[in-house]
């Protein structure tokens, strides 16, 4: 087996998640990176959607701006916005990925603003963009992320984009459309997902060279663990060959 | 109706469809010449205090030209709809062109980073905020092209967005979900930049519309800036092509490269040499000052813009990036 760094064990391990013909709404960096691994992998019949209108395109190279030129080369569609966010809202869209500077163990997201008092912030982020949308109607939402106390907190001082709220049934009670939600977060430490009832944030597998124990730390959070926590296989060769070679050939991703 | 929870926003214009049909009565539909400068478009139509709208995504197909030329002649004190805008709202900020925003995504520039000058104003307690999503004020712009009130949507619900935003969460009177009402949103005044239009309006552009369909039939005055003037009869032979018809526009600008330093579909990629240097420089503000009286105050029109820049020459190995020939045509 090959050296690897984490950013292609974290892409590597988030395409495993996508299966063939399932569709993927995607940003820039990893998200997309990870979604092209899988079309070259196993799922060649991946559908790429990005919010501005892009539909199955042949990514030629990284995209800048998920409303480039690149997010529909050679596409079945150079669609509208409203094309894709209306196939998410009927339920046609199966996977999305989504960031943000705080995540809690519900898996809620903040990118709009840092402080207490969001009329007064102490950093103003972009906000919600198209996250609050893919988070809500997409079936299953996933994180690519570092992971660390600053970033993984018990409360994110604003709501962006929902997780599963409060846990519970709380999500479907808000009035958010039932069975999506976040499905599997991936950090350079773990993988985790959500507990059935409580919805919390469990651990699942750790990456080689890690310990439940050193996951924990970075966490600003009680985090739970599935029934069998099992450490999370390394990138296979081919998965490197493909991510190296076809997938992000310049390193702007992966770094090398 | 029951309004079960509304957000705390502010409402910044009026979403009464009344109000707006009265107004689209007394817009011309005359098939007229429309052709002026950018200099004459942005005194004629763009006004101290009103609300403006900017088309394309993020730095793609985006009027960049009309952009600067607001800062240019000193606008102030507009609302703006902040969708998916980037080195757009990057330049206005710079301007303190407004003072409220709808928020769906600011200040950032995507990968790119954030921009350290619009950080500073939106932080400055300057500029009031409501926030929404990319679709919520896609859905507003509908609203207002279609003569509507409100439309309902199913997101935002649970969240800090939905708290921060202007919208109302009522029941369906059919299923008794929850829905989310956004109001309509009618633009004061659009800037739309395209490929081809002709002298009454006609609009031609390749690619992804992204939300500049419903922004071009929900604002009430509409400019465009495109890279050619193609003749009318171009658009008779073929009038499926036409994206947007003459009758919602008031003015065209011929600005060729007009998107510049972002991405013009087909016809140039984004400077990202020179947007990375807007984002260096935007961090030492005596520096960026100097910057903005070199590449905007300064400046007579987009052209010399671009003279400085790189002119032509960049012109052209921003056309091979776009075709991917500077890699071989493999990425």
């Amino acid at each position: 087996m090959s050296a690897y760094n984490t950013m292609e064990l974290m892409i590597a391990a988030a395409s495993r998640e996508l299966e063939d013909g399932a569709v993927v709404g995607v940003g820039t960096g990893a998200p997309c990176a990870a979604a092209m691994l899988s079309q070259r992998m196993h799922a060649p019949n991946l559908v790429i959607m990005f919010e501005a209108g892009g539909v199955n395109p042949q990514l030629p190279e990284m995209p800048i701006s998920v409303g480039d030129s690149r997010t529909f080369h050679r596409a079945s569609m150079a669609g509208s916005m409203a094309d894709i966010m209306e196939a998410c809202a009927r339920g046609m869209v199966d996977y999305t990925f989504l960031g943000g500077a705080q995540i809690d163990m519900y898996g809620n997201l903040n990118s709009t603003v840092i402080g207490p008092d969001p009329n007064h912030p102490k950093v103003r982020l972009p906000g919600s963009g198209g996250a609050n949308d893919f988070a809500s109607f997409c079936w299953r939402m996933m994180v690519i992320t570092p992971q660390d106390t600053r970033r993984f907190v018990e409360k994110v001082d604003f709501i962006t984009t929902p997780g599963w709220l409060e846990g519970g049934d709380s999500r479907r009670e808000a009035g958010l459309p039932p069975d999506a939600g976040p499905y599997k977060i991936i950090t350079d430490r773990a993988i985790m997902d959500f507990a059935p009832e409580s919805k919390r944030m469990r651990i699942v597998s750790v990456h080689p060279g890690h310990s439940l124990k050193d996951v924990r730390e970075q966490c600003g959070f009680e985090l739970l663990e599935a029934d069998r926590v099992t450490e999370t296989p390394a990138p296979a060769d081919d998965e490197l060959r493909l991510l190296r070679e076809e997938v992000d050939p310049f390193g702007f991703i992966i770094g090398r | 109706m029951r309004i079960l929870d509304e957000g705390s926003g502010r409402l910044f214009t009026d979403p009464d469809p009344d109000a707006a049909r009265a107004f689209f009565r007394s817009k011309s539909r005359a098939l007229r010449p429309k052709v002026t400068s950018l200099r004459e478009a942005v005194a004629g139509y763009v006004h101290d205090g009103e609300y403006l709208a900017i088309g394309g995504f993020g730095a793609n197909r985006t009027p960049v030209a009309a952009c600067h030329e607001i800062v240019r002649q000193g606008r102030k004190k507009m609302g703006f709809a902040g969708h998916t805008s980037t080195h757009d709202f990057e330049i206005l900020a710079a301007g303190e062109v407004f003072d409220r925003v709808d928020v769906a995504y600011i200040v950032g520039l995507e990968a790119r980073g954030l921009s350290a000058c619009a950080r500073r104003y939106m932080e400055s307690g300057k500029v009031e905020v409501t926030e929404w999503t990319n679709y919520a004020l896609m859905l507003r712009l509908k609203a207002a092209a279609m003569g509507l009130p409100c439309l309902p949507v199913r997101n935002m619900m649970g969240t800090d967005t939905f708290r921060h935003s202007a919208a109302k969460i009522t029941t369906c009177p059919y299923t008794g979900k929850k829905l989310v009402l956004l109001p309509a949103l009618y633009p004061d005044v659009a800037f739309i930049h395209v490929h081809e239009v002709d002298e009454y309006g006609n609009c031609r552009f390749a690619g992804i519309s992204v939300a500049d369909l419903e922004l071009a039939n929900a604002a009430k005055h509409l400019v465009i800036t495109a890279e050619r003037l193609i003749p009318n009869d171009v658009i008779r032979q073929d009038p499926g092509r036409t994206r947007i018809p003459f009758h919602l526009v008031d003015a065209v600008c011929e600005v060729p490269y007009g998107a510049y330093p972002g991405t013009m579909p087909y016809e140039y990629f984004s400077d990202e040499t020179h947007l990375k240097e807007w984002l260096k420089v935007e961090k030492d503000e005596a520096a960026f000052a100097e910057f903005l009286e070199h590449n905007i105050f300064s400046c007579a029109d987009h052209s010399e813009y671009i003279e400085k820049n790189g002119g032509l020459k960049k012109m052209q190995a921003l056309r091979e990036r776009e075709f991917l020939l500077d890699r071989g045509g493999k990425g």
